[in-house]
């Protein structure tokens, strides 16, 4: 599904990513941790296409197309859907007139239905987008637009920061079942980058690999939970020892 | 420091720009605007289009009657419903003695050159009135129609509701497309009396070569309510107006809501003033105004509070989509009573980049994203209206913002 090779970026000229390598296949979910100013969000908005991050070396194959040069609105219609962590006010362009929208792209549907999935009401679709929601509104919000989108690859950031518990079970399941879940792995077609600080979120949504991003490079690569539960134990300072070492990219 | 002078004396220049030019009156003819009158908008075929821009129904569809002016001529002028009386100005002088209390009465003749020019040579106008008691939910129409070149159109309007009465109008000022250039001065005189409501949707559809000056003033007495809805998105050569409400009465009410989209070479020097005079009156001026190309806005508003508990909101926001538009806003709050709360936020700015991008990562295009963000920033919720009227403006902005984008 998604193929990055060898990718650098620079942001105003700085060296953000450097050299990181990334394979994320067909129905697989994948979980990206990282301190703060390990470059998760410039590793995001890369693969997304945002201007200003600029691959000075490498490539991003999505679906076997070089997506490298693409601007952000093909790669998303080549079936790409985020979820922002903190998504623009847009004052006047309503919630529900964008997921019917979205909606209409794949031939129609329940705008409504889908928010009722989310606990969202009806006045809250006629709601101008992202304006005074509150923390959990914007991971719903953000989660029924991907609902309508109904994408083949997923990018979360940071999907649990500022919910509380109880949404972040809901969020959890109907992304459980977004992600197709539920299905034997091999029925599986849909896959996920999470990008994630370290959260509740995991006690939710089984991922089936783990990476820690250090520096800019995926420092260590392993089963989610070993991973987790490495850096619930130790930190990521523990992943520094253990993996920091120039250029090596550890297995657990 | 040479420079400096020449930067302050530029600066001033464009500051002044659009109200200090005042327009040569005389280089417009009063002479060849007469038209026959008809019997049916329909008649008007050959016009379809500008009727429509301006929100005229030529099948009446859903009106409450409809009054049509062309040039210097009111070719047409029924009321469909018992209460309502629709009338060119000058019939109904002669048939109402009383309606000299009401000329000139709250738009004062000797204002300035084109309030004189009017009360010297007025060619007609509109006269609308809703009587005692009548609530006339159902819209009417009228039309001020600019259809031969050069012509000089000076027309006086009066629109009285009676006590307990309710009038809505759509009115569209409206120009043929054969027409290169044109003035229209409209003096606007608004009587809302005891529990009485007006709304009042004014879509201006000029062209590029037509020089507007409305002058209107709009008198509210004890618990009436008077709400303006104004759109314009087609250029104009230069519009300047200061609609001002009055709030004479305790707990009357006074809206008005703008949206400018302003493209061309159009000058516009456009505000609302609202006057605070009545007992817990209540004021709310609202506008969005856009340029792009070498527009330039002058956007005012003007909150003045003279009486106890009175409360009046004041909301301007820009969008600059180049860099060789202007847009000014200025905002103004007069309290002169101390039991008072006005307010207000003014800001003027681009379309952020972040929102477009958030929009393409949605899979929208650019030019997409842009086309959302502009038709949310516009789009402002139209209160008070009846349902009829609420879509007929829904749709009078959806199509002229089709039109320009």
């Amino acid at each position: 599904m998604l193929e990055i090779q060898n990718l650098s970026v620079e942001v105003g000229g700085k060296r953000i990513l450097n050299d990181l390598n990334l394979h994320i296949g067909e129905g697989e979910v994948h979980v990206l941790f990282g301190a703060n100013g390990s470059g998760k969000t410039t590793l995001f908005l890369t693969i997304l296409g945002f201007p200003g991050y600029n691959v000075v070396e490498g490539k991003i194959d999505f679906k076997g197309v070089d997506i490298t040069e693409f601007n952000i609105t093909d790669r998303v219609k080549l079936g790409m859907g985020v979820s922002f962590q903190h998504p623009p006010e847009i004052r006047g362009v309503k919630l529900g007139d964008v997921v019917e929208q979205l909606l209409e792209r794949r031939g129609g549907g329940d705008a409504k239905a889908l928010a009722r999935k989310l606990n969202l009401s009806e006045e809250f679709l006629s709601r101008d987008l992202n304006l005074g929601f509150s923390g959990g509104e914007v991971k719903r919000s953000e989660i029924l637009q991907l609902l309508a989108q109904n994408p083949d690859f997923f990018m979360f950031d940071e999907p649990d920061s500022g919910v509380d518990v109880e949404n972040v079970e809901l969020l959890g399941g109907i992304t459980n079942e977004m992600l197709e879940r539920d299905r034997r792995p091999s029925k599986r077609q849909k896959s996920a980058l999470i990008i994630s600080h370290i959260g509740y979120i995991l006690n939710y949504i089984k991922a089936d690999r783990a990476h820690v991003l250090l520096d800019g490079r995926i420092a260590c690569s392993g089963m989610t939970e070993e991973i987790y539960n490495h850096i619930l134990n130790e930190g990521f300072e523990g992943c520094v020892a253990k993996c920091g070492k120039e250029g090596v990219r550890c297995e657990f | 420091m040479k420079g400096l002078k020449a930067v302050l004396q530029n600066a001033e220049k464009k500051v002044l720009g659009v109200s200090s030019e005042e327009v040569k009156i005389e280089s417009y003819r009063l002479k060849g605007g007469e038209h026959d009158s008809i019997s049916s908008l329909k008649e008007l075929d050959e016009y379809e289009g500008e009727l429509l821009a301006a929100g005229i129904d030529p099948e009446e569809k859903g009106r409450s009657g409809s009054f049509l002016q062309q040039d210097h001529s009111v070719v047409f002028a029924k009321s469909l419903i018992p209460g309502l009386e629709i009338l060119s100005t000058e019939e109904a002088i002669k048939k109402h003695s009383w309606l000299d209390e009401y000329l000139w009465n709250i738009v004062p003749a000797d204002k300035d050159i084109y309030t004189k020019e009017v009360a010297e040579r007025p060619t007609q106008g509109y006269f609308l009135r809703a009587e005692k008691g009548t609530k006339i939910t159902l819209p009417l129409q009228s039309c001020l129609f600019i259809s031969k070149d050069r012509i000089r159109q000076n027309v006086h309007n009066i629109v009285i509701a009676e006590e307990n009465s309710e009038l809505n109008i759509i009115t569209g000022c409206t120009v043929a497309h054969t027409v290169s250039e044109a003035l229209h001065l409209g003096i606007s005189e608004f009587y809302v009396k005891k529990n009485a409501k007006i709304t009042f949707t004014m879509v201006h559809n000029w062209s590029g070569g037509v020089d507007v000056r409305p002058r209107s003033a709009t008198l509210i007495e004890d618990n009436g309510v008077f709400i303006s809805n104004y759109i314009f998105m087609t250029p104009v050569k230069s519009l300047q107006m200061y609609p001002t409400a009055i709030c004479a009465g305790e707990n009357s009410r006074a809206s008005f809501q703008s949206i400018i989209y302003a493209h061309g070479n159009t000058n516009i020097d456009s505000g609302s003033r609202i006057v605070l005079q009545g007992k817990g009156s209540r004021g709310e001026i609202i506008s969005r105004a856009i340029a792009t190309d070498d527009a330039r806005i002058i956007a005012k508003g003007d909150l003045v509070g003279e009486a106890e508990n009175v409360r009046g909101h004041l909301e301007c926001r820009g969008l600059m989509l180049s860099d060789s538009s202007m847009i000014e806003s200025i905002p103004e709050l007069k309290a002169r009573r101390k039991n008072i709360d006005l307010s207000h936020e003014a800001a003027v700015g681009k379309i952020a980049e972040e929102e477009i991008r958030y929009l393409m990562a949605r899979g929208f295009t650019e030019d997409e994203a842009v086309g959302m963000i502009i038709r949310g920033f516009l789009s402002i919720d139209i209160k008070g209206l009846p349902e009829g009227l609420a879509r007929e403006t829904k749709k009078m902005f959806d199509m002229t913002l089709e039109k320009v984008m």
